[in-house]
């Protein structure tokens, strides 16, 4: 014990350090705020320390090489003592991250504590979250599988649309022509280097802030933020009541940070670490690229948005989003705190969370593309092959083999791409059915090129069928009042 | 010497310092600028790109659509199969062809050749473009990318440059905007 104090004492008398620490750990904060809505910043904050010590384990194994580094994936997963474990941690880190990063940013957006003085405290979080998504998109090239490929190649394509540097982007973004080595140098580059250092330099300036300008206090509805005044109300409300961070507050802070280590190494245990998906060779086609979870609604509204918005949303709608982030505290730097005084602020967090929990929703099960092998693999609902004509088992025949199975249900079967066709006897008469089969339309490839005629009137036949018991198919009532032959 | 005299004195010497420094900077900054930069400077002329041959014309039956690879001009070692790039070869008749990209013309995953129903489908969002390659449906704004060809003693030929995306109308690809009528 006494060997423990000389040895304090040896290093204070040459750096001169316990005090200000002491008195950064001591520093007087708003009672309110030991709190359980105030831990997310550092759980935040513990996560990333456990980002960047996996994140060395991983590179001691790992070969930033578009030859090898798939293999040293699998090296990780199968052969390396753990190596799946660490992996995995590293993979539920980053999701975990995201997931608490984005927390925190609501909590702080909710408890107004983005006012004044804090305005810089917000912007350079608003920085760390962009760093931190860059952290998980480079991460996910890294993986270097199929998604990661096919990844690029749509990072390369949105990047592509930027007006006259587009093309100059692609190429600095792959480091050159196409998707290969020096790409995936260029992102270990990023991933490794690059943005951990601005992570590390960043998330010492949020705190340095948090401390010099105080933790935001409790929200009281009614106590409005004023330049004039904040200050020393600041002061006196931690003065009168406030407890020393250092043991008041940060009991709660390192509970939960337990707790999330604790969540993240069992996610890690029971579901195992993320991919690889296959191999990174273009030439195996029979794949089909999904984002990483937290890219999964970018992916829905892609396929969502109306072809001639796309390139200004992709170009215009990131734009947006920074600015009004990065100037909110600006324009909203006064008034009220309190979540309970600020319905449009609390409309906002609702509208963005169902949005994009919609869109991740809807990525989940991409009603948009084509099921590619429901035409060999999802038979026709036997209840539509009974007791039909010779000619309309033909058109089953015709409409499995032209894949229209691909975009169309039967019974809940099949791609979602196109109407479930269930009822389309009911909808569509026999003439319109040709048309549409023909000459396409309303996002449907025209067939005519590719249907005799034979084809196209057995299909039509069996399409014919399609209407549920108790309906009649639709019948085109002007052909009803024509003179019989 | 008078104490405002020095202080300036040593005030000139540190800005001419820091100007020193400056000069310096600018100076490696070139170098290491265009190291960075290398990437984009590459020269991008059109019909320079290197022809690299997909393998005899009898591997590409007329009137079908194969698929087809070739290893990428530009590919280094450490490249591994990321290099092997695939592509689609259609062979109208004769000595016509025409040869697609991969990838789709919306946002460059890899189309699917579907030859009972003469169509290639996309499994991202769905684009669908028909044999000759020009958009049949789905989100791109586009037809398939296609390559350059020539025909050279019994080989196909392809003029292999960068990844084609929608905003690079990539010299050794040619856009097609095939205008269907209504009733095709």
């Amino acid at each position: 014990m006494r060997l423990i104090k000389k040895l304090r004492d040896w290093f204070d008398e040459r750096l001169d350090l316990a005090t200000p620490i002491r008195e950064t750990m001591e520093h007087p904060v708003p009672r309110q705020t030991a709190s359980w809505a105030y831990v997310f910043g550092s759980a935040a904050l513990t996560v990333f320390v456990l980002q960047l010590v996996t994140g060395i384990l991983l590179a001691l194994v790992y070969v930033p090489s578009a030859g090898e580094a798939w293999n040293s994936l699998q090296v990780l997963n199968h052969q390396v003592t753990l190596g799946w474990f660490i992996r995995a941690l590293h993979g539920w880190g980053s999701n975990f991250m995201i997931a608490i990063v984005l927390i925190h940013m609501v909590q702080v957006f909710l408890f107004g504590a983005y006012k004044f003085p804090r305005e810089l405290t917000w912007i350079v979080g608003v920085l760390l979250l962009l760093l931190t998504l860059g952290m998980a998109f480079t991460g996910q090239v890294l993986r270097f599988d199929q998604d990661a490929y096919w990844g690029l190649g749509i990072g390369a394509s949105i990047s592509s649309r930027v007006p006259v540097l587009g093309p100059s982007i692609v190429n600095l973004l792959l480091g050159g022509p196409m998707i290969a080595g020096a790409t995936l140098s260029r992102f270990f580059a990023l991933h490794v280097f690059v943005i951990p250092g601005s992570l590390i330099a960043f998330v010492g300036l949020h705190l340095l802030l948090v401390l010099k300008l105080g933790i935001n206090e409790w929200p009281m509805p009614g106590r409005v933020v004023r330049r004039a005044t904040y200050l020393s109300e600041y002061h006196e409300l931690t003065r009168k009541d406030g407890v020393p961070f250092v043991p008041g507050a940060v009991a709660k802070d390192l509970f939960f940070s337990g707790f999330i280590l604790l969540s993240i190494a069992a996610c890690a245990l029971y579901f195992g670490p993320f991919g690889p998906s296959g191999q990174p060779d273009p030439t195996i086609i029979q794949t089909a690229p999904r984002p990483d979870y937290f890219f999964l609604w970018l992916y829905a509204v892609l396929s969502l948005l109306p072809p001639s918005m796309e390139t200004p949303a992709l170009l215009i709608g990131p734009v947006i989003a920074l600015v009004v982030l990065v100037s909110l505290p600006f324009f909203s730097g006064e008034g009220e705190k309190s979540w309970r005084r600020r319905p449009i602020a609390v409309l906002t967090i609702l509208l963005v969370a169902v949005a994009l929990g919609t869109f991740t929703h809807l990525a989940g099960y991409a009603p948009w593309s084509p099921v590619m092998d429901a035409w060999s693999g999802e038979p026709i609902p036997a209840q539509y092959l009974k007791g039909r004509t010779a000619l309309e088992r033909q058109g089953a025949l015709v409409f499995q083999e032209k894949q229209c199975h691909n975009c169309h249900a039967l019974s809940g079967v099949g791609g979602k791409r196109g109407p479930e066709l269930d009822r389309v006897a009911v909808q569509l008469t026999s003439d319109q059915l040709i048309r549409q089969v023909i000459q396409g339309g309303g996002n449907m490839p025209a067939y005519g090129n590719n249907l005799n005629p034979a084809e196209t009137t057995a299909l039509v036949a069996f399409l014919g069928t399609l209407y549920p018991a108790g309906q009649t198919p639709a019948r085109d009532a002007s052909r009803a009042t024509g003179v019989q032959p | 010497m008078t104490q405002p005299d020095e202080l300036s004195r040593r005030g000139m010497l540190m800005k001419l310092g820091l100007l020193f420094n400056a000069a310096v900077g600018t100076i490696l900054a070139v170098p290491i600028m265009r190291y960075v930069l290398s990437p984009m400077i590459r020269e991008r002329n059109a019909g320079q790109d290197p022809w690299v041959a997909l393998g005899l014309l009898d591997k590409f039956p007329p009137g079908q659509t194969r698929f087809a690879t070739y290893r990428h001009p530009s590919a280094n070692p450490s490249d591994g199969e990321t290099a092997n790039i695939p592509c689609w070869v259609r062979h109208v008749d004769g000595e016509k062809f025409q040869v697609f990209a991969i990838n789709c013309a919306h946002l460059g995953c890899p189309v699917r050749w579907f030859p009972q129903s003469g169509l290639f489908m996309c499994p991202c969002h769905g684009g669908v473009y028909y044999q000759d390659g020009s958009r049949a449906s789905g989100p791109p704004e586009r037809g398939l990318f296609e390559y350059r060809y020539k025909v050279e003693q019994g080989k196909l030929l392809i003029q292999a440059g960068e990844m084609p995306t929608t905003g690079v109308p990539t010299a050794s690809l040619t856009n097609i905007s095939v205008k269907r009528p209504p009733c095709a």
